[in-house]
């Protein structure tokens, strides 16, 4: 087991030769242009298959509190593999979070909560940087680990310290003080009176604004803002330039005089702080309190978000956003809504195929094609998706996501390998 | 001290390192948690009674088969975290094969068994023909497969299922009668049995020991396990390599939940027994995927597990400790793996500058 | 065995030194690398290192870099002793160095790999970038700041490394191994561009064992042997010949050709091999564009080019290794085009890697399993579906014996042998095989001068046997000495044959680079004496 996995795996084609590669760059206003683009597309959606809670307010306002524990999470995971270190133990890390908002927010407030679940996670993120920059521990091991020791911990420390405690036990922390939301009365109101009105597009582009005016909680913009600094530091900043040179290639960069261990530490605590804050999230605002297995899986998903936003803050986001709306479509209404979803599945993977067949790529066209058949004629067949195949829904769109993108994907060039001081020359 | 013996000492200081260490920073969490550290290694350390040893070798032999599942995979340095699902996948479906007894007796158990470890392939399979094909990262896809597994397995368990009697719980159709395993006696008094799936357990290593030792297959998987790019140079289609190590692995992680199904349950339910793939990871690593030190490993885990059930009761403290001591012995036995083996490598480099320097010498007096 | 013997003629140079090396030492676990190095480098000179592989020039030059610190002896530059504990500090002394093995990283453009680590001199935006601009105008360096380092060629990316080091103010500039994966024309612009370095005041330090290039440019030139100053010499009193004695104190090895052994009959055949571009490259040209040759019985076919024209292409193609190829190949009469990489082993194709830790061995594995790898479906390997350990073992110390591997026995781990004996196990190995045909790809790289001998003989001798034997190398004198004929690859097609009887060194280069006329034969002219 000298030689450490990778978190995308070996490319399976043989190497390019140097200097071959000519990309396409994706023009920055593109970005911008994708949330409407999609709020069109639901829209059409809406009224082509009569679903019905594809885009209202509430929707919206339950995909931004799931999307946000992915996307921090996710967030932390590309701190750390932005600077070489494949970081599995997100989910421990997000499961200490959960713990650390529910001791400190009990019993010393919402802030401190917040605070708490950060260094909670920080110090999970701190053990899997002295194990794996150290110790040269394979950074998969030391994930897993941390993610077994993680639970033990908080399973440990839950029982001795809730039992006893009102709405406590061993499994869940008694009741957390909220954090503060913000709502913007009148607008909301105004916003609300355009959602009702059913106006194809604009009344979507209402319940989107509705939702950021209505309860929003404090933690949402926070979680925002950073992900803004997060794209600022790394990619505008000569700290960010380092850190990340860490991660394309330390010999290089130790070669030039940079740290690499110290860079390395700081983003994987930086990391296991932000997946620590996921999980402050999860207990503090997309419920009131810690709970045994809350985390269900999210810290591989953020990490799955982290992919298919190919390692960059503003993909995150976006695959963020496509795990949480569809979580969200899961539990609310959630057969109609995943039915719906199919449609457009079945639609979008007809249009690939034909993509994949002009690029000259028949095979994997048709084969793509044969399965755009199959799930538009399930979406005929049946009227309502079961509960436990919409609850399967984010998972089998990672696994989607990943077969079909890992391709094109461009990973740092020295993640996950181990690193030795004296590697340069 | 002769070559051998270095290895071994070298071979078993490793492990017995770790052991130390791990359960020191264990003694330190109780201590700081203000919890008795006495009274829970006492508790822990104590002689296990009869029905405890019956426990202990039971959960044994099937932490030892998801060890040898996972095993597989690292010899192929391909993470199999996917155990959990393929396990609960296979067990549902030779549940459901073993109820419907479209076969007599025994050939009923068989049937439903190699129905098990056909569907563990083929979950496991799924991830490794994403690896292969499209170089997706088993880690993620077989964690995905788990979760999948448990919506799947509920889904089908309610169609499935029948209600049992005087409960709440549903199952799948009873095993017959004819069809499950007899257990093997260890001693008088209650629940001193062990399931008779620890043969088929023993054999399992046996042929993951052979298989990978002595034949050219698993030649080919190991070398393309230390470097890919040498496996190919050489004539090893790597892509065959990791669908057919997955498939294997997931087959004998189909084998995990049989014990329980065929020596205990008798029926696959909502509350099968669960999580037993983390643990087959921290196993095949302690035991350095051999199938001797799998074995230890297994062993020592259930020994914690059972030991530290009345931790509660006796000692007030949680038996959660014990999973922290499993997860801390994950690290630590990788790390002294890797000093003992830094070690060793110095060691031998010195030996053969030794030897060769004094071949050179011998030269220079005879030219 | 320390004697600086400093040039007394009257091309020596004086004046102030800008580098003083007394009695460096160093050690590693059972290898004694520097012992007792004196060298004095003046400035405003380019000074010379040179010394064969394994000599410790490498650990000479980190230690000078701060990478690793000396057990003994002192630095001085500039007249002040030093201590440098970090590339950090050599940095701040004024000390750059240009590795052999380029650190750049591909994913960054050449302004962030530039300021990475000097951010503070002129930021990251377009300070930087215009100090960028004035440094490559100022010394004809011909670099863009925002191009993706990925997009840039081997050339290009060395004068991306000396740009690094002058921008940040370096005055004493090391250059390891430079010309390496360069053709003599991109040579000769290499070292313009040092003279410039040299008016300019700055001291450049470079590292070969390329002995004609160094005689041409270096002011001075020290030797290194087995670790320890031999000699520092001025470049008019000796010739390559002198030098290389003192490199090796001993009589020089030498790739004389024999009486030809070539035959009528074929056994390589290649026709139309062709290998497209992978898709997601965006890139037009196919890596090898219908590529024909043939190789004979008794023969050695050498293919000259520089790195990254298509030899790996060639010769994972032949061997299986990309499905993509298409075209003919035959071997010794059977189409194995259809057939996968074991199947060509089987059929008689033996493998000399040119990467052997990558594709040539498993590392952390015994010798006896590393004679089974690539020969795992035939004896003395395996009996049926089985491994025979102690066929495998005997024949692996039959190997040792007969190919003079230095190893205390079979049982030691191949991590633990030195280049040169792993390559004669390899070598040992692949003819072990009964091979109809050996790809001997870049043989005796890295390997020390012994091993190199030994492994010339052994390419002969398998040519003698009737062998057909596919030679890559990038060491032209190789390939003049060993090939009967020879091919230069140039993006991906032959563009020339040579007879090596005839050629010179420049005459391939010019064909490797495409400058120049590609004569079929390269009979010299009148009076002409090759290299």
């Amino acid at each position: 087991m000298s030689v450490p996995a990778t978190a995308t795996g070996v490319p399976t084609g043989p190497e390019t030769s140097p200097g071959t590669s000519t990309k396409r760059r994706i023009p920055r206003w593109a970005w911008f242009a994708v949330l409407p683009v999609v709020l069109l597309l639901l829209a059409v959606l809406e009224l082509v298959t009569g679903a019905g809670d594809l885009t209202s307010s509430g929707t919206v306002r339950a995909t931004l509190i799931a999307t946000m524990p992915i996307m921090l999470a996710g967030l932390g995971g590309l701190w750390s593999e932005r600077a070489g270190v494949v970081n599995i133990g997100l989910e421990g890390m997000m499961i200490l979070g959960t713990f650390g908002a529910g001791y400190f927010g009990y019993h010393y407030g919402a802030w401190a909560g917040v605070l708490g679940a950060f260094a909670l996670g920080a110090v999970g993120g701190l053990l899997h940087a002295v194990a794996t920059v150290l110790f040269g521990v394979d950074h998969i091991i030391s994930g897993v680990a941390i993610n077994i020791i993680a639970l033990g911990a908080v399973q440990y420390l839950a029982s001795l310290t809730f039992a006893g405690l009102p709405g406590g036990g061993s499994t869940q922390s008694p009741k957390i003080p909220d954090v503060p939301s913000l709502t913007i009365g009148p607008l909301s109101d105004f916003l609300g009176d355009i959602e009702q009105d059913d106006w194809f597009f604009v009344s979507q582009v209402a319940s989107v604004l509705r939702a950021l005016v209505t309860n929003l909680s404090f933690l949402v913009i926070i979680s925002l803002l950073l992900l803004v600094l997060t794209w600022y530091v790394l990619w505008r900043t000569s700290f960010g330039l380092r850190l990340r040179s860490c991660g394309e290639s330390p010999a290089a960069a130790e070669s030039l005089g940079v740290d690499v261990i110290r860079y390395k530490f700081i983003a994987v605590l930086m990391s296991g702080g932000l997946a620590g804050l996921a999980g402050g999230f999860l207990a503090m605002v997309a419920s009131s309190n810690y709970r045994d297995g809350q985390t269900g899986g999210r810290g591989y998903i953020g990490l799955a978000a982290m992919i298919f936003g190919n390692w960059r803050p503003g993909g995150l986001l976006m695959g963020s956003g496509l795990f949480g709306y569809t979580e969200t479509l899961g539990l609310r209404q959630g057969g109609t809504s995943v039915h719906a979803l199919l449609l457009a599945v079945a639609v979008l993977g007809l249009v690939l195929a034909v993509l994949q067949a002009r690029r000259g790529q028949v095979r994997a066209g048709v084969l793509i094609a044969v399965g755009a058949v199959v799930v538009g004629v399930v979406y005929f067949l049946i009227d309502e998706v079961p509960g436990d195949f919409t609850r399967m829904t984010p998972y089998v769109i990672t696994l989607l996501v990943l077969a079909f993108a890992s391709q094109r994907l461009r990973m740092p060039a020295a993640d996950g390998q181990v690193y030795r001081r004296g590697s340069a020359g | 001290m002769t070559p051998r013996m270095t290895k071994l000492l070298l071979g078993l200081s490793a492990p017995v390192l770790a052991l130390v260490a791990a359960f020191a920073i264990t003694s330190l969490v109780l201590l700081i948690a203000g919890d008795p550290v006495g009274g829970v290694w006492g508790e822990i350390l104590s002689v296990p009674e009869g029905r405890n040893i019956a426990n202990i070798v039971n959960s044994a032999s099937v932490l030892y088969l998801s060890g040898i599942a996972v095993a597989i995979g690292f010899r192929m340095n391909l993470f199999n975290i996917g155990v959990d699902g393929q396990y609960r996948v296979a067990a549902f479906t030779a549940a459901v094969v073993a109820g419907e007894a479209w076969l007599p007796g025994y050939l009923n158990t068989v049937l439903a068994i190699v129905c098990a470890m056909a569907v563990g392939a083929l979950w496991a399979g799924i991830a490794g023909v994403l690896r292969a094909t499209r170089g997706v990262s088993e880690v993620i896809s077989t964690i995905m497969l788990n979760f999948i597994a448990t919506s799947l397995v509920a889904f089908l368990l309610r169609k499935a299922a029948v209600r049992e009697e005087g409960s709440n719980n549903i199952g799948t159709k009873e095993v017959p009668e004819g069809s499950r395993i007899p257990g093997i006696s260890i001693g008088d008094g209650p629940g001193q049995e062990i399931y008779g799936f620890v043969i088929v357990a023993i054999l399992v290593g046996v042929l993951y020991w052979f298989l990978l030792g002595s034949t050219r297959f698993g030649f080919d998987l190991r070398a393309t396990g230390r470097s890919t790019t040498a496996a190919v140079a050489s004539g090893i289609s790597v892509t065959k390599m990791v669908v057919a190590a997955m498939l294997l692995s997931g087959a004998v992680a189909g084998l995990v939940g049989m014990p329980l199904l065929f020596g205990e349950s008798y029926t696959y339910g909502s509350t099968f027994q669960s999580g037993l793939g983390f643990a087959g990871i921290a196993i095949a690593l302690l035991g350095r995927n051999h199938p001797i030190g799998v074995a230890i490993g297994a062993l020592l885990f259930a020994f914690l597990n059972e030991q530290s059930n009345p931790l509660q009761i006796l000692v007030g403290v949680s038996p959660d400790i014990v999973a922290i001591t499993q997860g801390v012995i994950v690290l630590t036995v990788v790390v002294s793996y890797e000093l003992v083996r830094r070690y060793g490598v110095r060691l031998e480099q010195q030996s053969v500058a030794r030897a060769l320097e004094s071949e050179r010498k011998r030269e220079e007096v005879t030219a | 065995m320390t004697s600086t013997v400093e040039g007394s003629g009257p091309t020596a140079p004086t004046g102030p030194v800008s580098v003083r090396l007394r009695g460096i030492g160093k050690r590693f676990p059972g290898v004694i690398a520097n012992d007792d190095i004196d060298i004095d480098v003046h400035r405003g000179t380019i000074h010379a290192i040179v010394g064969e592989n394994g000599a410790g020039k490498s650990t000479l030059m980190k230690i000078l870099y701060g990478v690793q610190p000396p057990d003994s002896g002192t630095i001085e530059i500039d007249g002040e002793q030093v201590r440098l504990g970090s590339p950090a500090d050599a940095i701040r002394h004024g000390v750059g160095m240009v590795f052999q093995h380029f650190m750049l990283a591909d994913n960054l453009t050449v302004l962030e790999n530039v300021v990475l680590g000097a951010e503070k001199l002129h930021g990251i935006g377009g300070a930087a970038r215009a100090e960028i601009a004035r440094i490559s105008a100022a010394y004809g360096l011909d670099i863009h700041p925002d191009t993706l380092v990925e997009d840039l060629g081997v050339g290009a990316r060395q004068r991306v490394e000396i740009l690094k080091v002058l921008y940040r103010g370096a005055r004493i500039v090391i250059l390891d191994e430079p010309t390496a994966v360069l053709v003599p024309q991109e040579v000769e612009e290499l070292f313009a561009n040092l003279q410039g370095l040299k008016r300019e005041g700055l001291s450049v330090i470079f590292i070969s064992h390329k002995l004609d290039e160094v005689l041409s440019v270096a002011d001075e030139i020290t030797v290194i042997r087995r670790g320890t100053t031999v000699r520092t010499v001025s470049p008019s009193e000796v010739t390559a010949r002198q030098l290389a004695e003192l490199m090796v104190g001993s009589e020089l090895p030498s790739p004389s050709t024999e009486t030809s052994t070539v035959t009528d009959h074929v056994l390589l055949s290649v026709r139309d091999l062709t290998l497209p571009a992978p898709a997601a490259s965006g890139q037009g040209r196919p890596l090898l564009d219908s590529v024909s040759l043939d190789i004979h019985r008794g023969e050695v076919l050498g293919i000259a080019g520089v790195e990254g024209n298509g030899q790996a292409e060639l010769v994972e193609s032949i061997m299986g290794m990309r499905p993509a190829a298409t075209g003919a190949v035959t071997l010794d009469g059977q189409d194995i085009g259809a057939m996968s990489v074991r199947r060509r082993r089987e059929a008689g194709i033996g493998y000399v890697p040119e990467d052997r830790h990558r594709h040539g061995l498993l590392l952390d594995a015994p010798l006896w399993e590393n004679r089974i790898l690539g020969h795992q479906t035939r004896s003395p390997s395996v009996k049926g579906p089985l491994i025979d350990r102690s066929g495998a073992r005997a024949d692996t110390q039959r190997i040792i014996e007969q190919y003079d591997v230095r190893t205390p026995g079979a049982d030691v781990l191949a991590r633990a042998l030195s280049g040169g004996n792993q390559q004669k196990l390899i070598v040992g190995r692949e003819m072990s095989g009964d091979p109809v045909l050996l790809i001997a790809a870049h043989p005796t790289r890295g390997v020390d001068v012994g091993a190199q001998a030994a492994i010339w003989d052994h390419i002969k001798a398998a040519r003698r046997e009737g062998l057909a034997v596919l030679l890559i190398s990038a060491d032209l004198d190789e390939l003049i000495g060993l090939s009967d004929r020879i091919e230069v690859i140039l993006r991906g097609r032959l563009v020339g044959t040579f007879d090596p009887a005839h050629v010179t060194p420049e005459q391939l280069g010019s064909a490797m680079t495409g400058a120049g006329d590609t004569a079929s034969s390269g009979r010299p002219a009148e009076g002409e004496e090759t290299a």
